[in-house]
């Protein structure tokens, strides 16, 4: 800039120029690219699910869903049934009485202590629960399903029991000193009047918890991946097939019809899992309103 | 008045107070019990933890006393000649991850500015929760989706291209012919953290007050601005542990990068070449593994796993403890 003060002229239109028009257009940029952020993400999103079902959609018959191996996935589906069932089983009781000791006795030390526990469990790699549970239930005897459920299930915990800690500490405060007031015992306040309110949401923790474990391959890949894929079976005691394990192996083989099995299954899982956990996110979000949180 | 009730009242208050002091009994009892069995499932998740590394530390036994510390920098792996290190291992790990992160972070960032910032409301309704889906879509799908969807993409387009324009860095080497590479497996790995990180920040950002940011664009500040100026200064520490949670999710990432990474044992500079990370070899090698040691060498990739994993975790959780927001609201 050079020469004095330069006088603006009361005839020029109100345009930006210089410095100011450089820094608006910095600024339009950044938001176009954030903007762009977000249709990539969900860009990215509509592209896995779209190949999903453009492949996995032919294979899908009534035959496929309840045959015996190799025509049909019947056992497999089933088997993922009863190892996430059993591992739901194990793993609700456990994290919503853990998030009642969290909003209702803990300290402040333990509680966060404990948290920081659940962070922990919640950021372990899925391989090494895998090593985990083979070293303690497989090695030495045999694959089993409820190995594998124990596998999910610590998966499962730290999901549900956050869920379950949102909600209990959305119960109004008044609703627990009323209780108070009439003089009932803790544990009969929290059997009948925290965690009757708390259920929808400890419910919708529950199915979003068990929508990511159905998923989960890695913690099923030593305990339950040597199944016989051909005929159903129950027995949790041994290996069951599953979903995942067969997606995983079908994945490494080349041959067509493989290919076009692992894309059925691709398929079927993902809508579950989808249909599971986008109900789950409309009534939570409806039961949190419901409980005047956010 | 009095005397003449009392004979009638008084076992009748006799009798309440005995039922009284049996229900306060029973009360007592059940706080007790209920408190009681809280306590045990705390502990028995304290004690999965516990539980995990010792395990953990007792298969790598036979491996750690065999190879010792040397595992971590040697980088042969033969199994059939009883030759095991983990460097490859732990280079594929940390640079898969690293690229995700570099790829990721910046990606996820701008969707959490995006929705706190630009969308309408109708608009961050539909695009939040979408994002979301795509953390539930299980590892295995898209890492059968990157074998027959996305490498042959990357090898055919984005490779070539990359090596065309910045063929000079020794990073974007010749494309190989599979589309298995460290490449393919970090892509893979970006769209996994892409969700956890963007959640994050989306709930840091909505947390910046909102009369800081009006003051500044009350004093001129552009939108761009206002962000650079205020909103990530105020959030950085926060934004620093979601990236660490979102790098700890990359480094443990087992089934979809053994899917795509295309199991090599060298280190490669070009990200374009195979490689491997140990969770991936884990997932390999160990339902075939045979031997004791060959096992005992994977417990032992698992045991370097576990201690990167719950370093960045830990440090994820301080960084984000110490700057007031709590880990706990991090999913």
């Amino acid at each position: 800039m050079s020469g004095p003060a330069a006088v603006p002229d009361p005839a020029a239109p109100l345009t930006p120029s210089g410095n100011l028009r450089r820094r608006q257009a910095v600024s339009k940029l950044t938001e176009y690219a954030a903007t762009g952020a977000a249709v990539l993400a969900v860009g990215v999103l509509a592209i896995v699910i779209i190949s999903v079902i453009q492949r996995g959609a032919s294979a899908i018959s009534f035959d496929f869903l309840v045959k015996g191996g190799p025509d049909g996935i019947g056992p497999m589906l089933v088997g993922t049934g009863v190892i996430v069932g059993v591992a739901t089983l194990i793993a609700a009781p456990i994290a919503i009485l853990i998030a009642l000791y969290l909003t209702e006795y803990a300290g402040q030390r333990f509680a966060r202590a404990i948290q920081m526990t659940l962070d922990v469990m919640n950021g372990l790699p899925s391989i090494i629960i895998a090593l985990f549970i083979f070293g303690l239930l497989v090695v030495g005897k045999k694959q089993s399903g409820i190995a594998g459920s124990i596998g999910l299930a610590i998966i499962m915990v730290p999901l549900i029991a956050r869920g379950t800690q949102e909600i209990l500490l959305l119960v109004p405060k008044a609703q627990r000193e009323a209780a108070d007031a009439l003089g009932v015992a803790r544990w009969r306040t929290v059997l009948t009047v925290v965690l009757p309110s708390a259920l929808g949401g400890i419910a919708t923790a529950t199915v979003l918890a068990v929508a990511r474990a159905a998923g989960e391959t890695a913690p099923l890949l030593l305990a339950s991946s040597t199944f016989d894929g051909s005929s159903y079976h129950l027995n949790p005691f041994e290996a069951l097939p599953n979903v995942p394990i067969r997606i995983f192996q079908l994945s490494e083989d080349p041959n067509p019809e493989a290919v076009a099995e692992a894309w059925g299954l691709s398929l079927v899982l993902v809508t579950l899992i989808l249909i599971a956990s986008l109900s789950a996110r409309v009534l939570l979000a409806r039961s949190k309103r419901k409980m005047g949180g956010s | 008045m009095s005397a003449a009730e009392s004979p009638v009242m008084r076992p009748r208050a006799r009798r309440r107070r005995g039922a009284s002091s049996r229900r306060k009994r029973f009360d007592r009892f059940g706080d007790a019990a209920l408190r009681g069995i809280c306590i045990l499932a705390v502990l028995l998740a304290g004690g999965a933890i516990f539980g995990v590394v010792y395990e953990v530390i007792d298969g790598a036994r036979p491996a750690i006393s065999q190879y010792g510390l040397g595992f971590l920098s040697d980088t042969a792996w033969q199994p059939n000649f009883n030759e095991f290190g983990a460097g490859a291992l732990i280079f594929g790990t940390l640079v898969s991850s690293f690229v995700a992160l570099a790829i990721g972070a910046p990606i996820a960032i701008s969707i959490g500015l995006f929705l706190t910032l630009l969308a309408p409301a109708g608009v961050r309704g539909v695009v939040a929760p979408l994002v979301e889906l795509l953390a539930a879509i299980p590892s295995v799908i898209l890492g059968f989706w990157g074998i027959i969807v996305l490498a042959p993409f990357v090898r055919d387009t984005i490779e070539p291209f990359l090596n065309g324009t910045l063929g000079f860095i020794p990073l974007f080497g010749e494309p190989q012919t599979t589309g298995s590479s460290v490449f393919t497996a970090s892509l893979i790995l970006t769209i996994m953290i892409i969700p956890i990180i963007a959640s994050i920040s989306r709930d840091l950002f909505q947390a910046v007050p909102r009369d800081v940011q009006d003051g500044a664009a009350a004093l001129g500040a552009t939108r761009w601005e206002v962000v650079r100026g205020v909103v990530l200064p105020s959030t950085s520490s926060g934004l620093i542990a979601a990236s660490l949670l979102g790098l700890g999710r990359a480094l443990g990432e087992a089934i979809a990068v053994a899917q795509v990474i295309g199991a090599g044992s060298a280190i490669h500079a070009s990200l374009f070449m195979t490689g491997d990370t140990l969770a991936a070899r884990i997932a390999n090698e160990f339902p075939g593994a045979l031997t004791e040691m060959h096992q005992s060498a994977l417990f032992y990739c698992g045991l370097i796993l576990l201690v990167i994993g719950l370093a960045s975790n830990l440090l994820a959780q301080m960084i984000g403890r110490r700057f007031g927001y709590a880990g706990g609201a991090m999913r």
